[in-house]
């Protein structure tokens, strides 16, 4: 168990980190090499301003219109992708990792509101899995990897709140969660959770279109 | 089951016979060539961030109107074309191809409405247009827009008008408008002027009293205008949406070229939303220029900015209740939707608004040459735009005000198979009609 341990803890945290971040910047680096190539007016067409005002509103919630349409799925949305961010880096049982492994350390979150984080994250996986079965426009569009990477992102917070419960032998538990969390990181760059990168650049260019070639709003 | 949900497939021979002719290594080296070459980052980054979460779905008239049939959500159509392609690498049938080519060309007006529903901007309409340009390229197109754009590369313009009758068309015009005002003159190939007037090829074809009526605003507003007499005088663009950029590029240079040659400051051109579009976002960009390389003013700008300098004045006003309808090429397109209402306030104190409006305003369901693929595909977008009959229907309006040839056509027909009771007009219309006329007799 130990040795497992210790390989989850240390070289395949090495690992996927790795993966993710080398995995982000790549991908960063190969889509602006190859709009710069094939699609250069991107470049031309980039307004600072309205990248920024585009990115901005669209993170206040209700501040679209499509976010005032749907807002169950604009709750649901904002607090899942706020705890879904931030139980993983303000977590105290990681900070305490952090703190073990570099000596380094930072403000943390009480655990009993962690754990409610949690519950929203898996809250939230389970409402999205609920809407691409039962609302015929998502269902249409929806894959099984599409349900696949939910999973994925749902496990590290079950496993978490599971191991902080002590349901089931917890060392396996602990164990399970950060295997889950790696497998996550390591899914992010090659699946649709890039929009974690994708999001800003998309969103930045079709706000300078719409704000500097346009005149409009993008929202 | 509403009448739209029972919709048959549609005969199109330039569809059918377009994708009899091909062969699978053509197709599959043509839809490589246009995904890889041609488009690139946009396409790859736009596939990659959508989590097909079907939010846009709401956006489109057609999906609200089919009784949110998923086929016509925005992402659905998506699915049912370049995701295909993408995951068969290009490996599709013919029949795929002329689906394919239906959906790209009659269930999607290209309208953007989506991109403002989508939470990370993705723009559908940018990937429909390169459904369309794989379509354009292996001949599977529409026979009518085709024959548009065939007419746009054999004669410049997009109605098969001959020089000669274009140019005698004007003298018409001219020489009717003088029994009301008998100074006015179409000035022709007048150098120098402060203004080139460009139209789209419908105008002289079968809508000629606009062209009177915008002679008569030049006119009675001292205007120093002409027009020209030689192809360039068109500025509509039904290749941009049939997929033959490269015709596109020749027509926006032409248009471009021919206002150099007369040496004008700008272009004013007529109330048409699609022809606004190639001059400001896509010919231009297809020709290297960041933006247009002469300035292009829409109508609507060119009326707004008149009526503010008060060299437009109100003769008389219009009582009835009258509605706005906002283009998507000239509110998505370039956000002049509180020009428009400016204008048509001045005239039309009684007034109203549809909702949704502005940049969030439903589509005609004409644009992006839907209406254009012709007769044998009209009822997709009558029964795909229920919603803006109802729309139109809840303002209680008797005139609705469309600055938009395409608009005019595609609201025209829902006005007339929902059996609404409204009126249609352009601002020119109302302009017209309603403002001070110090030259007439």
């Amino acid at each position: 168990m130990h040795t497992i341990y210790n390989l989850v803890t240390g070289p395949l945290v090495w690992v996927s980190f790795i993966i993710f971040f080398g995995g982000l910047v790549g991908k960063f680096v190969y889509l602006t090499n190859l709009a710069k190539n094939k699609d250069p007016f991107v470049f031309n067409y980039l307004s600072l301003k309205h990248a920024l005002r585009s990115i901005f509103i669209w993170f206040v919630p209700f501040a679209t219109m499509n976010m005032r349409n749907n807002p169950v799925m604009t709750v649901v949305t904002f607090a899942f992708h706020i705890c879904l961010i931030l139980v993983p880096i303000f977590a105290l049982a990681h900070v305490i990792m952090w703190e073990e492994a570099w000596g380094i350390s930072w403000w943390t979150l009480p655990e009993t509101l962690a754990i409610i984080m949690s519950f929203v994250v898996v809250g939230g996986i389970v409402f999205f899995a609920i809407r691409r079965i039962v609302l015929p426009e998502v269902k249409y569009v929806t894959r099984p990897q599409d349900f696949a990477i939910l999973a994925l992102v749902a496990m590290p917070y079950l496993t978490g709140i599971l191991a902080y419960y002590q349901i089931f032998d917890y060392q396996t538990m602990i164990i399970l969660h950060i295997l889950a969390g790696e497998a996550m990181l390591i899914a992010i760059p090659f699946t649709w959770l890039s929009h974690l990168l994708l999001y800003p650049m998309v969103r930045g260019y079709v706000g300078s279109e719409f704000g500097a070639v346009r005149h409009v709003k993008d929202w | 089951m509403s009448e739209a949900a029972t919709a048959k497939k549609i005969e199109d021979i330039g569809l059918d016979q377009g994708a009899a002719k091909l062969t699978p290594e053509r197709i599959e080296s043509t839809i490589m060539r246009v995904i890889n070459l041609e488009n690139s980052a946009r396409l790859k980054a736009y596939v990659n961030t959508c989590v097909h979460c079907a939010l846009c779905s709401d956006a489109c008239h057609y999906f609200l109107s089919r009784d949110r049939d998923p086929k016509y959500a925005p992402v659905g159509k998506i699915k049912q074309t370049l995701w295909e392609m993408l995951n068969k690498k290009g490996r599709v049938s013919q029949d795929f191809l002329v689906r394919a080519a239906t959906i790209a060309y009659t269930e999607c007006n290209l309208c953007r409405r989506c991109v403002h529903y989508c939470p990370f901007g993705i723009d559908t309409a940018y990937l429909i247009t390169i459904v369309r340009r794989i379509c354009h390229l292996l001949g599977v197109t529409p026979q009518y827009i085709q024959d548009t754009s065939h007419s746009h590369s054999a004669t410049m313009n997009q109605m098969w008008v001959k020089d000669d009758e274009w140019t005698d068309s004007l003298m018409w015009q001219e020489d009717e408008a003088r029994d009301e005002i008998p100074n006015l003159r179409i000035p022709l190939e007048k150098e120098g002027s402060d203004i080139m007037y460009s139209v789209i090829g419908p105008e002289p074809k079968f809508r000629t009293q606009l062209i009177y009526q915008a002679a008569v605003i030049f006119n009675e507003c001292g205007a120093d205008w002409t027009m020209p007499a030689t192809p360039g005088w068109d500025n509509s663009d039904m290749s941009m949406f049939s997929g033959d950029f490269e015709m596109m590029g020749r027509l926006k240079k032409s248009h471009y070229e021919t206002a150099r040659r007369l040496r004008v400051k700008k272009v004013v051109m007529g109330e048409c939303g699609h022809a606004y579009r190639s001059v400001y976002d896509t010919g231009n960009r297809w020709l290297g220029w960041k933006d247009m390389p002469i300035p292009v003013i829409h109508a609507i700008q060119y009326f707004w900015e008149l009526l503010k300098a008060k060299r437009i004045r109100v003769a008389s006003q219009i009582k009835e209740l009258v509605t706005f309808h906002d283009p998507c090429n000239t509110v998505r397109g370039m956000g002049l939707h509180e020009m428009g209402r400016e204008v048509t306030k001045a005239f039309c104190p009684n007034y109203v608004e549809m909702h949704p409006n502005r940049e969030h305003n439903y589509c005609c369901a004409a644009g992006g040459g839907v209406i254009n693929c012709g007769p044998p595909h009209k009822m997709t977008r009558v029964l795909g735009n229920r919603v803006k009959a109802e729309q139109l229907k809840a303002t209680g309006a008797k005139i609705v005000v469309a600055p938009c040839h395409n608009c005019h056509g595609g609201l025209e027909d829902i006005i007339h198979h929902y059996k609404l009771d409204m009126k249609l007009k352009f601002l020119g219309d109302i302009i017209y009609e309603h403002m001070e006329k110090p030259n007439a007799v």
